[in-house]
């Protein structure tokens, strides 16, 4: 069951650039979201105040600078 | 050689994994705020609004009496906000567990799903937090908002460096050595980051002066309690996911050998 002590290197399914363009996709998607959840303040989610009142006590329960 | 089971899954395959056990703990690290964070927001809310009843809050500061969302929406929006703040980690987490893959030296997915959330849970989430602690409402000034929101994540940048710099250590002194010494080398490489990091960013002394210290205290607790709910569960759940997903590749390989 353990493959741990293989020592072939693993192989890559995708094309390095390819894996490289989805994976910067992903990371500025996922940056957005959390941007959303914990930083915005109505500019970019284009709702005023509203996700972030929404979202109010899990900013502040979560750690993040709120007000 | 069943090559098969051992190839790496597809980034997409991770990347879903890694959302939906985001998703999850961020649920389960809601349910968790809920019931361990709400009573001391509810409290802080309280002193704020005793407060506001005698100075007029300052323009740009929160006024939570005519808010845009109710209280019991703001509760509900707890879910909300942990949900996708979870499965945004998560999808991070499998991010770094795919570019991370051609360097790691275990084909174990579960350990390296647990290695990665615990880095994460100690580099972006404790070592900032023992800088600029998680404030209640009516703690901290709205002048100073965008201050401490940079120097909060530049924190999340140094700590998840100081966790590098630990790695560094680690691997720096050869495998053949004791294990109590790698284990130095990793501490020293971490708590020097970490030392310096918090000596030479800027502290903020907002809490107010008649402001409940056990409230602060049991809020911050159940901050802090929020979070490590929230990266067991990511690295429990990657790992599970992670962990079934082998298995069946592996089931699926086996007829065709």
């Amino acid at each position: 069951m353990s493959t741990s002590t293989s020592s072939q290197p693993l192989v890559h399914s995708a094309g390095s650039t390819r894996l490289l363009w989805t994976v910067l996709a992903t990371v500025a998607v996922l940056s957005l979201l959390t941007y959303l959840v914990a930083f915005d303040q109505g500019a970019v989610s284009r709702s005023g105040m509203y996700l972030h009142e929404l979202m109010h006590d899990g900013r502040h329960l979560l750690g993040v600078p709120c007000h | 050689m069943p090559l098969k089971a051992t190839t790496a899954p597809p980034f997409l395959t991770v990347l879903v994994r890694g959302l939906l056990a985001g998703l999850i703990a961020g649920l389960l690290a809601g349910a968790f705020a809920y019931v361990a964070g709400e009573p001391h927001v509810e409290a802080a809310i309280a002193i704020e609004e005793a407060a506001a009843t005698h100075v007029e809050p300052a323009a740009g500061g929160h006024n939570h009496e005519d808010a845009l969302v109710s209280r019991t929406g703001q509760r509900g929006g707890l879910f909300l906000a942990t949900g996708l703040f979870g499965a945004a980690m998560g999808g991070l987490l499998a991010t770094a567990y795919v570019l991370l893959s051609r360097r790691r030296r275990t084909h174990d997915d579960g350990r390296v799903g647990l290695l990665l959330a615990g880095a994460a849970l100690l580099g972006a989430v404790i070592v900032p937090f023992l800088k600029y602690p998680a404030n209640p409402p009516a703690v901290g000034d709205p002048a100073t908002i965008n201050q401490r929101t940079v120097t909060y994540l530049l924190m999340v940048v140094l700590g998840l460096v100081a966790v590098w710099a630990g790695s560094l250590g680690y691997r720096a002194v050869g495998s053949e050595a004791p294990t109590w010494q790698r284990a130095a080398a990793a501490a020293g490489g971490f708590l020097l980051v970490t030392v310096v990091s918090y000596v030479v960013m800027p502290s903020f002394q907002e809490v107010p002066d008649d402001f409940p210290a056990t409230l602060l205290w049991d809020f911050r607790l159940a901050s802090l309690g929020t979070q490590v709910v929230l990266w067991t569960g990511i690295g429990l759940l990657f790992a599970a996911l992670m962990h079934h997903d082998r298995r069946r590749r592996a089931a699926a390989a086996l007829p065709s050998t």
